[in-house]
């Protein structure tokens, strides 16, 4: 009944008031680290199970599988790499939830935004120093990204289309023209991807750590601390990451406040979505130095779980980028003694532990359904 | 009136309950007698609904004891009892907040949890005798609805008379009612109190939880005091006054402003108020230059629309003196907050203008009209008026966070230093409790919440305040504070709004009264002219103005 909705869910706010109070600031180190630490120790636990049926000794196993990511150099350069993509992308959908968005399309603004840094990386004159380069690629990256997700952040604002919907369909188009592009101007015959960049390949990080060698970490781990520190410092320090996390919170009481939210809607899905165009970076300058289709490989589904059981927090994204990249680099280390799938079955198993034991998830999630 | 006086029909013995660091109830006690009105009386946060679902088994005590009497016969034990077994035994509670399902028409909503079906293994639903069903009981108590139309096409007083059909329908034959009348007009009021005392002739068992005193008077046989989680007093209403279950209520004399005006006007239905009540002289000569001013906020020819309508509010004109407080009355749902919510800037008007200080704001942003001198008290303020998660500090600059910035880049860093200032000075100005300034406003009372709402808004420079029910849910030393607030603001010349569903507060406060329904103002009277039975006509549109 229309004329009751606001008694409904007056009741639930009333409800929750006689809880305990909560810790007014949520950026606080504590609730950025508890949700990946439970996370983690109930997948451990499952793990483990699932181990023993496979008739191994989980010791063994997870023996192996923190050998083979954290016990040697190459490895844990291994786990960097992939957390770099994960933490941009994490990053993307925390910024995102914070606002109120539920941006479903990091995989496609990642894409992009690997795309536009690899075609403007072919127009490049060679032989400029990477130094030199790297803001203009960073522009680049964030420019294709930030389209992709200002396009979803208009449409809600303009025309109410949830985002939800909207980032999902832009996956769908976006992949596909990119597809075309690749395939139509930029591929090497018989292969998936463009020709190796002219320039602004960048250092990896075995050019300065001898033991990293083989292993793709590279500089753009740094831009990922930093865009990290950077939207922090937006979220909590600034007015407009005030008016963005009232907007998330209660659209209402921010519109009332003199906050536009159509406004505050695009503003911070061009920023997500920029965010997630930049992990593109990682790979395009950082490892392979070329664009390949379909080189996202779901890092922006991914990310999705590493927000939420990073708290939406940027410090806890860096972390659940962490362990992410630990299970994805580790079921390759344990290959040999449990199918690969263990390890999809073990992210599975963190994402729904931390779906069903954090609150602040389910309180995101109740968001979107009455959004 | 009733047989056996003396029977009690339940009895709750030192009930504690808490809910982690909050003790909701420390120590209550409660006696109703079969076949009588009881009135549970109570500040907001004073326990009464929480007591009251520890009867009808929501919630488990943590101690204490719970006895009810079966049909007439000896006190049984129930401590501790569910909600099945309470509605076995007849005890049913009807919620301040509607649990009815929308899409479903009355007859399906009261069916649903016990359908009637038709013979046969499928089990299909008997929607012809579920309808019959509920015609019978509404003729049968005197509660009209009809029960093939949908749930969310009823107006809010037909809403909950489904929602008491639903408790009478499963068999309860005693009624728990919680603040029933906060979303009624006064029509829809008098004919809720007409049914319960049919109900009371029935022999059944009604507790009223309200904290409007002329309720109590005018419809209770006894009234039991909560304060702080305890039962303070149970008192015969016959044998009491208004004034002395306010002193109980708070715990210190209060004066009822607000209240004795409805009193005054209700004189005639129920209770013999004595003639001489100290009725707190409503601003009625002492306008600021009304009229001899040029007037601060001036709407003219405004339309506004909402979802169903295209003309909710349809071309309203007047215009605002400063120093002056024009209250608007009305059943809700007349436009009024379509009004309101136009002039704040949350809404668009389809065509009209709102000057401010001659300056037209029809169009401007919301901050933009903040700034130009715009306060707006919302309506909800879970909604509206308040980031819950937010802390105090914060909520307290919520609009105004342009003006607690700090160099930086782009001048855009918040000056937390200044936000803290501001924080210690509101929250000592406005008595704002508990005084930690980082406490979410979601762990706060809700008068205390209110008080945030209204130090925000009126805390700082403004010329024209829109003030939306502005004590509505909140206790009585809350409301006479903002009421204080609000007479001191227009003896400061600021021009105010003032939109109420408590008439007795728009006749406390007003230098003018507007009718609204139906999206216009039917009627504009000086304060001098109106009283309740003046308006009440022009509030159900009985009566239009000349």
């Amino acid at each position: 009944m229309t004329t009751t909705s606001p008694e409904i869910s007056r009741q639930t706010t009333t409800s929750e008031a006689a809880a305990a109070p909560r810790s007014a600031s949520r950026n606080t180190l504590e609730e950025a680290l508890l949700p990946s630490l439970v996370a983690l120790l109930v997948a451990a636990i499952i793990g483990d199970v699932l181990i023993l049926i496979f008739g191994q000794s989980p010791a063994a196993v997870f023996r192996l599988l923190l050998e083979g990511t954290w016990g040697n150099s190459y490895g844990f350069g291994q786990v960097l790499y992939k957390a770099t993509t994960l933490t941009f992308t994490g990053l993307s959908i925390a910024f995102a939830l914070r606002a109120g968005l539920f941006n479903i399309g990091a995989e496609s603004q990642l894409a992009a935004g690997g795309f536009v840094a690899a075609t403007l990386g072919l127009l490049l004159p060679p032989g400029l120093p990477w130094i030199v380069t790297l803001p203009v690629f960073v522009a680049a990256a964030a420019l294709g990204g930030g389209i992709v997700g200002g396009a979803a952040g208009q449409l809600k604002a303009r025309f109410g289309a949830h985002e939800v919907i909207t980032t999902i369909m832009l996956n769908f188009i976006v992949l596909a023209l990119l597809s075309y592009l690749t395939a139509t101007y930029l591929k090497v015959p018989e292969t998936l991807h463009t020709e190796e960049l002219k320039s602004g390949a960048l250092p990896r990080l075995s050019d300065y750590v001898g033991s990293f060698h083989g292993s793709a970490a590279n500089i753009v781990l740094v831009l990922a601390v930093l865009a990290c520190v950077l939207a922090w410092w937006y979220l909590f320090r600034t007015r407009r990451g005030f008016e963005l996390r009232a907007v998330g919170l209660q659209p209402e009481a921010a519109e009332h406040g003199g906050v536009r939210p159509g406004v505050v809607w695009t503003r911070a899905m061009t920023i997500s979505g920029a965010i997630a165009g930049l992990g593109g970076l990682n790979f395009v300058l950082g490892y392979k130095h070329y664009y390949e289709e379909g080189f996202a490989g779901g890092a922006g589904f991914l990310g999705i779980a590493v927000a939420l059981v990073g708290g939406t927090h940027p410090l806890g994204v860096m972390i659940a980028a962490l362990l992410f990249a630990t299970i994805s680099q580790g079921g390759l280390a344990v290959n040999a003694m449990v199918p690969k799938q263990f390890v999809e079955v073990l992210q599975a198993v963190v994402i729904i532990a931390v779906a069903v034991s954090v609150p602040e998830v389910r309180r995101l999630l109740r968001i979107q359904r009455r959004g | 009136m009733m047989s056996s006086p003396t029977t009690p029909a339940i009895r709750l013995t030192d009930i504690h309950k808490s809910f982690g660091p909050v003790r909701a109830n420390r120590g209550a006690s409660l006696e109703v007698i079969r076949g009588e009105i009881h009135a549970l009386v109570g500040e907001n946060g004073a326990g009464k609904s929480t007591l009251m679902r520890v009867l009808s088994g929501m919630y488990a005590p943590d101690s204490g004891r719970m006895e009810v009497s079966d049909n007439g016969g000896a006190l049984r034990d129930v401590t501790g009892w569910n909600t099945a077994e309470a509605i076995a035994a007849g005890v049913g509670m009807v919620h301040q907040h509607f649990m009815l399902v929308p899409t479903l028409t009355v007859a399906e909503n009261l069916m649903l949890g016990a359908e009637l079906t038709k013979d046969g293994a499928l089990r299909v639903l008997d929607r012809a005798r579920a309808v019959q069903a509920v015609d019978e009981l509404s003729r049968r108590t005197g509660l009209r609805v009809n029960a093939e139309q949908r749930v969310a096409e009823l107006s809010v007083g037909e809403a909950q008379r489904v929602e008491i059909l639903k408790a009478l329908y499963r068999g309860a034959r005693t009624l728990i009612l919680d603040e029933p009348t906060a979303v009624l007009s006064p029509p829809e009021v008098s004919e809720l109190w007409q049914v319960l005392r049919q109900m009371r002739e029935r022999g059944e068992t009604i507790v009223l939880i309200t904290h409007k005193l002329d309720e109590v008077m005018s419809i209770s046989d006894n009234v039991t005091v909560m304060r702080h989680g305890r039962t303070i007093s149970r008192l015969r209403t016959s044998d009491t006054t208004p004034q002395q279950i306010a002193r109980e209520m708070v715990g210190r004399d209060v004066v009822l402003a607000a209240d004795m005006h409805r009193e005054a006007a209700m004189a005639g239905e129920t209770w013999a108020a004595s003639p001489s009540t100290s009725v707190t002289a409503a601003p009625e000569n002492g306008s600021l230059g009304s009229g001899l001013a040029l007037p601060a906020l001036e709407v003219r020819g405004l339309v506004v629309a909402n979802a169903r309508r295209p003309s909710a509010v349809d071309a309203v004109s007047f215009s605002l003196a400063p120093g002056e407080v024009l209250g608007v009355a009305g059943v809700e749902g007349n436009g009024q907050t379509e009004l309101i919510e136009a002039i704040a800037g949350l809404r668009r008007a389809r065509s009209g203008s709102i000057l401010l200080d001659h300056l037209d704001i029809t169009d401007a942003t919301v901050r933009a009209r903040g700034d130009a001198g715009l306060s707006h008290i919302p309506e909800d303020r879970h909604a509206r008026g308040l980031v819950l998660d937010y802390s105090i500090a914060d909520n307290l600059i919520l609009g105004q966070q342009h003006r607690f910035t700090r160099g930086g880049f782009l001048n855009s860093l918040l000056d937390r230093e200044r936000i803290g200032e501001n924080a210690r000075r509101q929250i000592a100005a406005f008595d704002i409790r508990p005084n930690d300034a980082a406490l979410p406003a979601r762990a706060l009372s809700g008068g205390n919440q209110q008080k945030i709402v209204v130090a925000r808004e009126m805390g700082r420079d403004f010329r024209v305040l829109l003030a939306a029910q502005p004590t509505r849910g909140v206790d009585v030393g809350a409301i006479e504070f903002i009421h204080a607030q609000l007479r001191a603001a227009r003896g400061a010349g600021k021009a105010i709004l003032l939109l109420s569903a408590d008439l007795a507060e728009i006749l406390a406060l007003s230098d003018r009264i507007a009718v609204m329904y139906g999206g216009r103002f039917v009627v504009v009277l000086p304060r001098a002219q109106a009283s309740e039975d003046v308006l009440g006509p022009y509030m159900t549109g009985a009566e239009q103005a000349a």
